[in-house]
């Protein structure tokens, strides 16, 4: 028995000292100023994160607008015709999409958008991500959906109501704390992806606000200033690390909550 | 005699190529409730779901021969209309989970989208829950949701969100068999009331409660009608052999 | 659901008992008031009646059981309505038979003033009516009490016998009216045994506990003697 804990325990190790250590660093760099500030040129004093969160999430909202819903309209659609040759190709469908390295979406994303458009831009990142992100929603709809009995929806049939208004307002809502916990893990999922970003946000210097031109992201801040020779920029990235951490671990516990509370057993 | 509320001409019902209802010809009478009795998958869910046109939703499910409510052709009507005026309560009680009592009572209104005013609402909520014998139950827990019921209450309200659109005809498929016996005690003199108003179809297959509660049955097995009669008769001198093998629990 | 199935036999059932107790009454009213119409009555239409209550009844319990599989208490009540059901149709062909041996006497002389005949009949029919009174009312003791009383009866019977063999012995022209006389007697102790029957049967649907039978349970010695006074009076002419 004992040995089962330790072993436990020996497996949680990484994740502490993880923890530990970019809190130990990040802490000390984290000041108002890093979120309100964008990072200033090579030598100077002080500057921020600010472009990159700001980024990080403009990137999330274009990824989530076409992944989500088309994400929830695919599980249902799994889901509702379990049976059918296009149901057997979708489900495969997602399984090796999930499975694709995050770097090959993004030269996918780079060919298709990059190269088109001319330029990078958050477009091509949110694409990117989107796709990264859409086979999570696919099937934690579809599992969640599944797992609704059918005869919720037959009671509503019989009621009277029809089809469409029956998976949107009984089947849907009534399996809406699976569908978010996907959502949510889907985004604390893209919310670190950096190699898709290397060849489609690319990064930027400064706050960008327009979609289609290149943008900076948190991952990408780390990677450009954590291999950088400057301290002043080390500094950042690890602040930049405690706040990517702290938004992944705190989008999980979230998660676990909303669960807790909103989940229907049947 | 009474009058005859549903009538079909036969009927088949198909899954696929699979004949599973064979040329039912039967009449319900109304204010009475009529059991549809045989073994396990001898057609009889299927066949009540041929009369308020579930069985379509089903994919490759398709339907010969005619059902007439009250001389209108079912299938000529709109699907929608036609599963408003014949209800439906299934076996396990299935109260909208999202849903608060109150709202669950109105949900045949309230998913359509027809806005009802407040006191119009509280009327029928309170008119539908009183019919299923479950108002002073729950009358100071409308805003709650209807998942914290017991079985039983949870399958009473799933009764009043049904009478509560004013069906002419309510279908129950195997309704007690998931509660306890004080529950289906319950349903079952709730059934006896509720034919004073509605007309009842009863699926099952347990014979002693379609003693207690039918007042005839029509006998199914392996998708034909077999028998119909008041059910004194029929559960003491069937005129069928298969009827009489059945009761005496040689199958089924 | 049963429980009003339930009474609502019992009170058909109380019906065709207080129409067999009319029968006996208006029977034993014919024979000493001389009365044809009331004897012609018996038979002609309380009868026919009486025989459609029974197969009703008979119907409706087997539809009971059919329909509700009663159990305990429910259960007893239903075989004894049963049972009961059919003792009062027996009891209803004994004031028939009451009656058709009394259309022959009231035609004819008096054998002798009717004393013990009566007797009987008061004995008989008070029977009668108390165990039908201790089933409406599901009165065990009084059932006891009605048990104990048909010694009396089948005293009266052996008396009737012994007196009217006197009378056949002596004068071979009462010998025809005799027999009827022997006829009614006989019908009377039936009426007052059937009357035990419900009884008993009232006591196992109230009680749970049988006690059927309880003559062959008597003492060698009475029972012995009973016999012996039969064969003796036979043997004697």
């Amino acid at each position: 028995m004992t040995f089962v804990v330790l072993i436990s325990l020996l497996s949680m190790l990484p994740l502490i000292l993880i923890l530990f250590y970019i809190i130990k660093n990040g802490l000390s760099a984290l000041s108002w100023n890093i979120f309100f500030e964008i990072p200033k040129p090579v030598g100077e004093k002080g500057g921020g994160i600010s472009s990159a969160i700001v980024g990080s999430f403009f990137l999330i909202i274009i990824a989530g607008i076409p992944s989500i819903p088309l994400g929830i309209a695919a599980g249902v659609y799994l889901s509702e015709h379990k049976d059918s040759k296009l149901s057997y190709w979708g489900r495969l469908a997602a399984e090796i999409l999930q499975g694709i390295p995050s770097i090959v979406i993004g030269i996918i994303a780079y060919l298709w958008i990059v190269v088109p458009m001319g330029g990078f831009s958050v477009l091509s990142g949110g694409i990117a991500l989107g796709i990264m992100m859409l086979p999570m929603i696919v099937t934690a709809t579809a599992e969640t959906l599944n797992l609704i009995p059918d005869s919720l929806k037959e009671s509503a049939l019989a009621l009277g109501v029809p089809y469409y208004r029956t998976m949107v307002k009984v089947i849907l809502p009534a399996g809406l704390s699976g569908i978010l916990t996907g959502v949510l893990i889907g985004i604390a999922r893209i919310a670190g992806e950096t190699a898709p970003l290397l060849f489609t946000a690319f990064g930027n210097a400064f706050m960008n606000w327009n979609v289609m031109k290149p943008v900076n992201a948190l991952p990408l801040l780390i990677y450009n200033y954590a291999t950088s020779p400057y301290p002043e920029w080390h500094r950042l990235a690890w602040a930049a690390s405690c706040v990517l951490v702290g938004f992944v671990v705190s989008l999980n516990l979230f998660v676990r909550i909303l669960t807790r509370r909103w989940k229907i057993q049947f | 005699m009474e009058n005859t509320v549903l009538r079909t001409v036969d009927l088949s019902a198909y899954y696929g190529e699979n004949q599973v209802v064979k040329n039912v010809t039967l009449g319900i009478p109304e204010h009475s409730v009529t059991a549809i009795m045989g073994p396990s998958g001898c057609g009889k869910s299927t066949l009540v779901r041929c009369f308020n046109r579930m069985h379509e939703l089903i994919a490759e499910a398709r339907t010969e021969g005619k059902v007439f409510l009250r001389e209108e052709d079912v299938y000529d009507m709109n699907p929608i209309e036609v599963r408003t005026r014949i209800g439906m309560v299934f076996q396990k009680p299935n109260p909208f989970p999202m849903m608060t009592i109150r709202d669950n009572v109105i949900a045949g209104y309230k998913l359509n989208g027809v806005r009802l005013s407040r006191p119009k609402r509280d009327e029928i909520v309170e008119a539908s829950l009183k019919e299923a014998a479950l108002w002073d139950e729950v009358k100071d827990h409308l805003a709650r949701k209807g998942t914290f019921l017991s079985g039983g209450q949870q399958q009473r309200l799933c009764i009043a969100r049904a009478l509560a659109v004013k069906p002419d005809i309510l279908l129950f498929d195997e309704p007690t068999s998931a509660l306890d016996p004080k529950a289906t005690n319950h349903i079952e003199q709730l059934m006896i009331e509720l034919k004073k108003t509605v007309t009842l179809i009863l699926v099952t297959h347990n014979i002693a409660q379609t003693g207690r509660v039918s007042d005839f049955i029509a006998f199914l097995y392996l998708g034909e009608l077999i028998e119909f009669g008041p059910k004194g008769l029929l559960l003491t001198t069937p005129k069928d052999k298969r009827t009489e093998e059945f009761l005496s629990g040689k199958f089924g | 659901m049963i429980s009003r199935r339930l009474e609502e036999l019992k009170e058909k059932l109380t019906g065709s008992a207080s129409l067999v107790e009319n029968m006996v009454d208006k029977s034993i009213s014919g024979l000493l008031k001389r009365n044809e119409n009331l004897l012609l009555e018996v038979i002609e239409q309380d009868e026919p009646r009486e025989n459609s209550l029974e197969l009703e009844i008979d119907e409706d319990c087997i539809q009971v059981v059919a329909c509700y599989q009663p159990q305990a208490k429910n259960l007893r009540t239903i075989m004894m309505v049963l049972k009961i059901n059919n003792d009062l149709e027996r009891m209803a062909d004994e004031a028939v038979n009451i009656s058709e041996s009394a259309l022959f006497l009231i035609k004819r002389p008096e054998v002798k003033p009717l004393i013990d005949i009566p007797r009987m009949a008061e004995e008989a029919t008070m029977m009668m009516k108390d165990s039908l009174s201790s089933f409406m009312n599901e009165d065990p003791e009084l059932s006891e009490n009605v048990c104990e009383r048909d010694d009396v009866v089948d005293g009266l019977r052996d008396q009737i016998l012994r007196e009217l063999v006197t009378f056949m012995a002596s004068d071979p022209q009462t010998i025809e009216r005799s027999i009827h006389l022997i006829r009614i007697s006989r019908s009377l102790e039936r009426i007052a045994d059937l009357s035990t029957n419900i009884c008993e049967d009232v006591i196992y649907m109230v009680e749970g506990r049988t006690t059927k039978h309880r003559n062959s349970i008597c003492d060698n010695h009475e029972c012995e003697n009973r016999d012996s006074t039969e064969v003796g009076y036979i043997g004697e002419q």
